[in-house]
């Protein structure tokens, strides 16, 4: 790939590369029919060495992360903007298959990308492919979705296994070897949202999904911002038995581990078990679990019990995992 | 006749120790007049008489104190004659003398039964005769049942039980042994004991049924001065197995408890030092050397040479003992890494379904203190964790804290310190802060501190580890031009200048497991040139990563791997890791293969300069740790298979200069080791030798550059007692003034302390 300064290099690559895969953006700004309702707005970036991993591509996990986004705020999307910032050198059948992804991925979410942009930046100033997506969506009807609204007595519901996610792709990139067992969860969750939003309206309180920072660092964000407590018990988080394997032996803690195809709810105790069942049938949420309970305080403190029957303190990932053992 | 009158001002450990009972029988003895009060946390004496009586009375009062009692400062002033008032000598209540003067608000700490208690407590005659909590002013529970300062009866948890015409009697008469002996009680007013197993019984009928229990090879919780005990026969194999099951301890020594020092001698080698420990007033649990004849089931020492014993230190333990005739295990009530059940409910919830049956008590405890361990170091018993019978009692601080401190400490082996002009008191010692019920103790303790000294601190002095909880918690409650950040291993042996008094800069020897370094690495093998405001890194060990972080110190073989595929190229080739023998099956295939690549990598690998991971690493060449269940486990059996013999030389050792520094390249070491031809126990020892020598010349090197002669031993290491009895002599030879702690745990449960010290004395240069 050259370098781009605007000219015709650049409405080649568009031409040639971008537009087979997604409707091509010839005008500055894209006209979107809008009916009704609260338009909710996410942008997200997505930077992953490497660019494919099982499971996933830096093209589907850009639609899916802002699809994801937007449903964490209990919309459903309505169309996608996507930036490209590339580096010169980059091979362009890359750019086919990522474009082909994104081009996938959109049509399994059932929205447009509907305009967008390229730049090309030169060696060394970026990694190959950054993507930036931006989703426009809409609030579901009945939809009250906030990272404040959690109270102590909601249930705390996680619609998936953890740990895969983060896992796959750090196999992948170290050549740890566990990428054969391991795959990605990255998928779009606007369905499963849509289905608990109808099953408990606003009494579906806080979503999340937990991608960097894992499980714990999600919990905790929804406990400082609710002020509330949050406790779960460690033995009901379903961890699959490869990553469970591989986090042991990389030193890692599974709830620090990035996700990017499940969800965290903070529902009220009443609508939990509709709300449960909401998730159970469809294919994103089939191994949907109560894993603990929202608490009055202390506000911010997010604890699990452990297998052993004690209570450990649930931290925010700080950094770098530097042990605390002396 | 010369009359003279003076007014004499005593603090130190002066409250709750029969101090003033003390002054007033010294006072009628010498025939003077006068009075003696508590206020605050001292002591004020007005007294009048002949000269020379007054001189006599003066030359004694500090040196005859009370066994429990600790004079820490005695100044005595001459008044006219006159002003002292007329009548005889007096014992008066105590006041506050309305200063506020916070710093003296001294905390007694709990004190072992006296032996005229014990007699007492035997005597068929005496009204007490069997009865678990008698107690006097020289003996029985005092930190653990104290609400708030000053220390009198209506402010610790004794107040619900009213006293008795007798005992009452008692606690009025200046002369009787229990005046003002505030948890005074008798079988008619005082607690009494429960017992709730398969029946539920109170008084006598419930000890008889734990005695039962136990004698039956049963496991009972028992409610001890600081919180609740789990209880068997030490020689009871499956007894002692269960106590590991219900405490998830695998492998870490059990404490056990024998009736006296006679006892002790049958199952171990007492030296004078490790008598005097055992017999203090405080019965700290004390690490000696079993003498070989078992006495206890195997599983109590999990193979280690050394055993811990104590002596009984409360009147129930001394029933129970008279009762049962054997040593007990007796070990604290909580799973690993919890802090000890001190409520009734609780232990009912949690420890009673898991036992025969638990006995207990009325009368509540407020605080919570785990028992003491000591070891005999050099000849000097050392604590390796500072709680029951010495925490909360002040320890001075070389630099007065100009306003209050609060120093939160590290996150395992937890204390907390709240620093009040010259002294500083340590919190009782807690587990990992990670677990929420230890958690919650520490914030307790830090309330229940500064509500005892009456103080608000402003100040906070934290480790520099971010991710340590007490570190959040100082960053949550004080803004930052409130906080002071303390280096780790600068914490450690500031402890130790602190404990001794030093005021000049001092060389500090850290080695250590891991603490976070300036530089953003991990250090535990360092020498600092320091005083408490600073200091100036001179040498390290080399650095090696940490495969796994934290799951690489629960796992020596990986740290062994770590450092023959990766310890920092000094300029000598490493150990061919093919020599390793069968570390990496050991390690398993799948498992040394992915360290490996991790450490090509870097993925999670934190590279670390530390002594500890060191040890780790020797450890598990020698084939005699892989893994661990407790910390510093690789280390204590490194230490246990060098065995006595103290003539091994040193494996070959290396020091270069890198940036400045002197680093000490265990490489020819550790080539030493895996091309081994001695058995494993010589290695060991000769390893042991090795630090000694290169620990010497990295600190001749830093005293030839800085012409400083005190040298500070501090951080987990020096709980080994070869190392630092070797190292003593050796830096001793060289004419250098060596210090380690005693009073302060070398470990992290002394980091508080330091931390202290660091930001009293940072605050007083501001
Ligand atoms: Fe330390
Ligand atoms: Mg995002
Ligand atoms: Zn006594
Ligand atoms: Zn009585």
């Amino acid at each position: 790939l050259g370098h781009g300064s605007g000219g015709q290099l650049m409405a080649e690559l568009l031409r040639d590369v971008i537009a087979p895969h997604l409707a091509a953006p010839i005008e500055d700004a894209a006209v979107v029919p809008f009916a009704g309702g609260e338009a909710v707005l996410s942008t997200d970036g997505f930077v992953v060495t490497p660019r494919f991993f099982p499971g996933g591509d830096i093209g589907s996990l850009a639609v899916y992360g802002t699809v994801n986004d937007l449903a964490m705020r209990g919309a459903e999307p309505v169309a996608l903007c996507l930036a490209y910032l590339l580096e010169e050198g980059l091979d362009v059948a890359e750019l086919h298959a990522v474009t082909a992804s994104v081009a996938a991925a959109a049509r399994t979410v059932g929205v447009p990308v509907v305009t967008g942009d390229t730049k090309v930046v030169g060696r060394g100033a970026a990694d190959g492919i950054y993507l930036t997506t931006t989703g426009l969506g809409r609030r579901l009807p009945g939809a009250d979705v906030s990272a404040v609204r959690g109270a102590p007595g909601d249930v705390v519901l996680l619609s998936g296994p953890i740990g895969s996610h983060g896992s796959a792709i750090l196999s992948v990139r170290e050549g740890l070897g566990f990428e054969a067992d391991i795959t990605s969860d990255s998928q779009p969750l606007h369905g499963l949202v849509a289905a608990m939003i109808a099953a408990g309206g606003p009494d579906v309180h806080a979503l999340r999904d937990p991608t960097r920072g894992g499980l714990a660092s999600a919990l905790n964000e929804l406990a400082a911002a609710s002020g509330v407590g949050i406790d779960i018990e460690e033995a009901a988080v379903p961890v699959p038995p490869a990553v469970a394997a591989a986090c042991e032996l990389l030193g890692l803690d599974v709830l620090h581990v990035a996700n990017e195809g499940c969800l965290v709810a903070l529902v009220a105790a009443g609508a939990a078990d509709r709300v449960l069942a909401a998730m159970r049938s469809r294919p994103e949420g089939a191994r949907a679990r109560v894993i603990g309970d929202v608490v009055a305080g202390p506000v911010g403190r997010v604890t699990a019990r452990t297998l052993v029957g004690s209570r450990r303190i649930v931290d925010m990932l700080v950094g770098e995992q530097l042990p605390r053992i002396c | 006749m010369n009359l003279r009158g003076v007014r004499v001002d005593v603090h130190g450990t002066v409250q709750g120790v029969g101090f003033r009972p003390y002054v007033y029988r010294l006072a009628n003895l010498h025939g003077l007049r006068g009075d003696v009060r508590n206020v605050d946390g001292r002591v004020l004496i007005r007294a009048a008489g002949p000269a020379e009586r007054i001189t006599s009375f003066l030359h004694r009062l500090a040196i005859d104190a009370p066994p429990a009692a600790h004079v820490a400062g005695l100044s005595a002033v001459d008044v006219p004659a006159e002003d002292v008032p007329d009548g005889g000598f007096h014992i008066r209540g105590s006041a506050t003398d309305g200063s506020g003067a916070a710093g003296s608000r001294e905390m007694p700490a709990d004190l072992a039964t006296c032996p005229a208690c014990l007699a007492e407590l035997f005597d068929p005659a005496d009204r007490r005769y069997r009865y678990p909590f008698i107690n006097c002013t020289d003996c029985g529970p005092r930190a653990t049942i104290v609400d708030d300062l000053p220390y009198d009866r209506e402010r610790t948890t004794m107040a619900r039980f009213g006293l008795c015409g007798d005992c009452a009697a008692e606690y009025r008469d200046p002369a009787d042994r229990r005046f003002h002996a505030e948890p005074v009680a008798c079988p008619r007013c005082g607690p009494q004991l429960w017992w709730r197993g398969p029946s539920t019984t109170a008084g006598g009928d419930a000890l008889a049924c734990a005695v039962a229990a136990i004698a039956h090879g049963g496991l009972v919780a028992v409610k001890g001065i600081g919180g609740y005990q789990l209880v068997c026969d030490a020689a009871d194999d499956a007894a002692v197995a269960r106590v590991r099951a219900v405490k998830h301890r695998p492998t870490k020594p059990l404490a056990v408890m024998v009736a006296d020092l006679t006892a002790a001698a049958t199952v171990a080698h007492v030296s004078p030092a490790g008598e005097a420990a055992l017999t203090s007033t405080a019965r700290p649990i004390v690490l000696l050397p079993r003498n070989g004849s078992g006495g206890f089931a195997d599983g109590v020492c999990a193979g280690l040479p050394e055993v811990g014993l104590f002596l009984p230190y409360s009147p129930l333990h001394h029933l129970l003992l008279h009762a049962l005739r054997r040593p007990l295990v007796v070990t604290s009530g909580n799973r690993s890494g919890e802090p000890i059940a001190v409520d009734d409910e609780v232990a009912l919830t949690t420890l009673g379904p898991l036992v025969d049956g638990v006995l207990g008590h009325d009368r509540p405890i407020r605080s919570r203190y785990d028992d003491s361990v000591a070891r005999v170091v050099a000849g000097r018993a050392v604590l390796i964790r500072r709680a029951r019978g010495y925490a909360p009692a002040p320890l001075p601080l070389p630099v007065a804290a100009p306003e209050p401190i609060l120093a939160v400490g590290a996150q395992l082996k937890h204390t907390t310190t709240v620093a009040v002009a010259r002294q500083a008191v340590i919190g009782p010692h807690t587990g990992d802060l990670a677990d929420e019920a230890t958690h919650d103790a520490f914030t307790d303790t830090v309330d229940r501190l500064c509500r005892w000294r009456a103080v608000i601190p402003r100040v906070v002095a934290h480790d520099l580890h971010p991710g340590y909880l007490s570190t959040r918690y100082g960053m949550d409650r004080f803004a930052a031009p409130h906080r002071i950040a303390v280096q780790h291993h600068h914490a450690h042996v500031a402890a130790v200048a602190a404990e001794h008094g030093l005021s000049a800069p001092f060389l500090g020897v850290a080695y250590d497991g891991l603490g976070l370094g300036d530089d953003g690495t991990l250090w535990g093998g360092e020498i600092l040139h320091a005083s408490y405001t600073g200091y100036r890194r001179l040498a390290r060990f080399a650095r090696a990563p940490l495969p796994g972080g934290a799951a690489a110190v629960r796992r020596p073989a990986r740290m062994a791997l770590a450092y023959l595929y990766a310890a920092e190229d000094l300029g000598v080739p490493r150990p061919d890791p093919a020599r390793a023998g069968d570390l990496p099956a050991r390690l398993g295939a799948r498992e040394a293969a992915i360290v490996r690549r991790m450490i090509d990598r870097g993925v999670n690998s934190p590279l670390a300069s530390s002594c500890g991971r060191l040890f780790d690493a020797v450890a598990a060449l020698l084939g005699l740790c892989d893994e661990t269940t407790y910390e510093g486990e690789a280390a204590v059996r490194l230490e246990a298979a060098a065995g006595a013999d103290s003539e091994v030389p040193a494996l070959p050792w290396r020091v270069v200069r890198r940036d400045g520094l002197a680093v000490y390249d265990p490489a020819p070491t550790l080539r030493a080791i895996v091309e081994r031809d001695r058995p494993a126990g010589w290695m060991a020892a000769a390893f042991h030798t090795t630090l000694a020598e290169v620990t010497c010349a990295l600190v001749a090197d830093a005293a030839e550059r800085t012409g400083v002669r005190a040298v500070c031993l501090g951080g987990g290491v020096f709980v080994n007692r070869r190392l630092t009895t070797d190292l003593r002599d050796r830096l001793g030879r060289m004419r250098f003034d060596v210090y380690t702690g005693e009073q302060v745990p070398v470990g992290d449960g002394g980091i508080s302390y330091g931390q202290a010290a660091i930001a009293a004395a940072t605050l007083a240069e501001e």
